[in-house]
């Protein structure tokens, strides 16, 4: 019941999101509506860093308490932080397009949550690839502790990298100073994405849990 | 000494271990019969933290072993399909690494008395790749010699020895158990573990469906019922 | 640590007797030279510009097959479970594993730096002690992760596929630093120059030997 709430709850915010963006939220000047994509991008990036979050704490509670509750966090976690990643960089990538005229530059956040994409989609493989839950959950755990260890190495050692090999540019989606109308379409498209994200982690922990039932 | 109960182990929908309770004490040896493929191995590698149960408990020397197997391990040894030899090592260089790993005394004398119980020391610094099986597991038992192991469970041990080395690994199980130490021999020969066995166990179906005092079965009894008992219809899941 | 270090011993003394893993490694590094020049032409300015980013293709190369192998001495002889029940504290293996990895790709990287000076006429003298740095930093990254994965992916079907998978974005950030830190130095640059970098690669080091050492036994299990 509480979990279908939620799901209304995030479809709410989602809409109005939607509208603050669009509606609400004024026309930039220098970049036209294309710098809309800032409220899909950014509130992206930091759920699914939240949820990156989240995996992290689901290994490290498997890890000390071996209860299959905290693995099924991980997981409901992992699919969810992949698909906002993808997100993230699918809308840097379209953003990218009219403003430098091409679908990829190895700009320092893209870079990073591509990084990011790739170690939890091999976390998912991984995952895959492994029957016996026990064995699973160890093996994943591990990849999750190292993967939640290294964010902020690859962050900085990406934006360092990025430095070198090209000049600091100001111009990325988000402006340099934030309106406050800007900022509050972002405040409710990022309220709205952590809402989503807590649906789909409060419905795929219970059917993991069924899964688990059903197997065991 | 060792105290399993209700142990179930599951391999997604496949239920291998159904129920399964065991108790051994100090000095005794067990023969666990039952015919390949009904969860004796597993077991084994249960009772010796190599696996988790599903469920159920186990206790050796009176720590739970479940939930903190490390404390166990010192007091457990094994010797099971592989007999954790290293073929490019020499025996002696074998039993130095294994016996440092386990943190006991590796002195050169120490390793040359194990292997000359196990009737090895002549062959002491050559490769294990030209052991024979029976040489290999005469090895692994110069191991466990250099171990601190109470608990000893063994695997299909007597297959591939010829009569002599069926006796050497009868009499030195029984110095074993003489020693205080426990003994489980899982097997699907039903003759395999006469003379060692205080107690006879079948399993089958994933439960232990006969334990019995092996004095109190001659052994065409036992075999008549091993096989009625093995051949007989798996229990439901 | 004895029992560190008896895992070394007994890891130094089954190559040194089958002799498999160090002379198909540096026999792929010779190879992966003439790939190098074949894909970039006979043109020795451009070889002598990538020169930074090709050794480490080739460390990252090499460390894919050397950590990959890591368990394969236990595996090929049934001595997993032996690993498995060793009493005592587990990371002891790890670390024992970890230096017999650096141990093997210490000689693969001299192997190839002599085979690069070789081919391409290069000189690497002068700027060799702050390289040897650069090496040994970067590549401790990589094995240290490699290390723990390798025994991670060691009793899976799929470890072929899997080890890479796993472990190249791992260490994106040991890439990038030992790249940049190894253009320095042989640019006739001072290593302070890249201590930035230096100091990065250090920190990641000690995060991953970290999380290696405190994650090892829940690999080592079953």
């Amino acid at each position: 019941m509480a979990i279908r709430v939620l799901g209304w709850l995030a479809v709410l915010a989602l809409l109005a999101g939607l509208g603050a963006a669009f509606g609400y939220a004024p026309r930039e000047a220098v970049q036209g509506n294309v710098q809309r994509i800032m409220y899909l991008h950014v509130p992206a990036v930091l759920t699914a860093y939240l949820a990156f979050a989240l995996v992290f704490a689901g290994s490290l509670g498997y890890l000390l308490t071996r209860r299959p509750g905290w693995d099924r966090l991980a997981l409901a976690a992992a699919e969810p932080g992949v698909l906002f990643t993808g997100i993230t960089i699918a809308s840097g990538s379209i953003w990218g397009k009219p403003t430098w005229g091409t679908w990829w530059t190895w700009d320092a956040r893209l870079t990073s949550t591509a990084v990011l994409f790739l170690v939890y989609v091999g976390y998912l493989l991984l995952r895959g690839m492994i029957d016996e839950p026990d064995r699973r959950a160890r093996a994943a755990a591990v990849v999750g502790i190292l993967g939640a260890a290294n964010i902020p190495i690859v962050h900085f050692s990406v934006k360092w990298w990025r430095a070198l090999h090209q000049p600091s540019t100001i111009l990325g989606p988000e402006p340099s100073p934030i309106a406050a109308p800007i900022a509050l379409a972002l405040f409710v498209n990022w309220v709205a994405f952590t809402l989503l994200l807590f649906y789909l982690l409060a419905k795929r922990t219970e059917i993991a849990r069924l899964e688990d039932m059903h197997a065991g | 000494m060792v105290q399993a109960q209700h142990l179930r182990k599951t391999y997604g929908p496949t239920r291998v271990l159904d129920d399964v309770s065991l108790t051994l004490v100090a000095g005794e040896g067990v023969t666990l019969l039952g015919p390949n493929g009904t969860g004796k191995t597993t077991l084994l590698r249960i009772l010796a933290t190599l696996q988790r149960p599903t469920s159920g408990s186990l206790s050796i020397g009176g720590v739970d072993a479940v939930k903190v197997p490390e404390a166990v391990r010192g007091a457990v040894d094994m010797v099971g399909h592989g007999s954790w030899v290293y073929e490019d090592l020499t025996a002696i260089e074998n039993l130095r690494f294994w016996t440092t790993l386990g943190g006991h005394d590796a002195a050169r004398a120490r390793l040359k008395g194990a292997l000359e119980s196990v009737e090895l020391d002549t062959v002491a610094d050559q490769r294990a790749r030209t052991f024979s099986a029976g040489m290999k597991r005469r090895l692994a038992l110069a191991r466990v010699l250099l171990g601190r192991a109470r608990l000893l469970l063994l695997d299909e041990p007597f297959t591939g020895l010829d009569r002599a080395g069926r006796k050497w690994l009868a009499e030195f199980l029984l110095a074993f158990k003489a020693q205080g130490g426990a003994v489980i021999v899982a097997t699907h020969s039903f003759d395999a573990g006469a003379g060692v066995a205080d107690r006879v166990s079948i399993l089958a179906g994933g439960r232990i469906v006969l334990d019995r005092p092996a004095a109190s079965l001659a052994l065409d009894d036992l075999r008549r019922l091993y096989d009625e008992l093995a051949a007989g219809p798996v229990i439901a899941s | 640590m004895r029992r560190a270090w008896i895992v070394v011993w007994k890891d130094v003394l089954s190559e040194r007797r089958s002799k498999e893993t160090l002379n198909a490694l540096v026999f792929f590094a010779l190879l992966l030279l003439f790939v190098f020049q074949f894909a970039l032409g006979p043109d020795r300015a451009r070889v002598e510009a990538a020169l930074p980013g090709l050794l480490w293709i080739a460390f990252v190369l090499a460390g894919l097959l050397a950590f990959g192998r890591t368990f394969l001495v236990e595996r090929e002889n049934d001595c997993w479970e032996g690993l498995v029940l060793a009493p005592g504290d587990r990371s002891a293996i790890y670390l024992g594993k970890l230096a017999g990895n650096m141990l093997l790709m210490a000689m693969v990287e001299a192997a190839l730096l002599i085979l690069f000076a070789l081919f391409f006429s290069l000189d690497f003298t002068a700027a060799l002690p702050a390289l040897a740095l650069v090496l040994v930093l970067g590549t401790f990254g990589l094995a240290a992760v490699g290390t723990l994965f390798g025994a991670l992916t060691a009793q899976l079907r799929a470890r072929e596929l899997l080890f890479p998978v796993l472990l190249l974005p791992a260490v994106v950030p040991v890439l990038l630093g030992a790249v940049t830190a190894t253009q320095t130095v042989l640019a006739g640059q001072p290593l302070a120059s890249a201590s930035s970098w230096v100091t990065l690669l250090a920190a990641a080091d000690v995060v991953y030997l970290v999380v290696g050492l405190l994650t090892f036994e829940f690999v080592l299990e079953g």
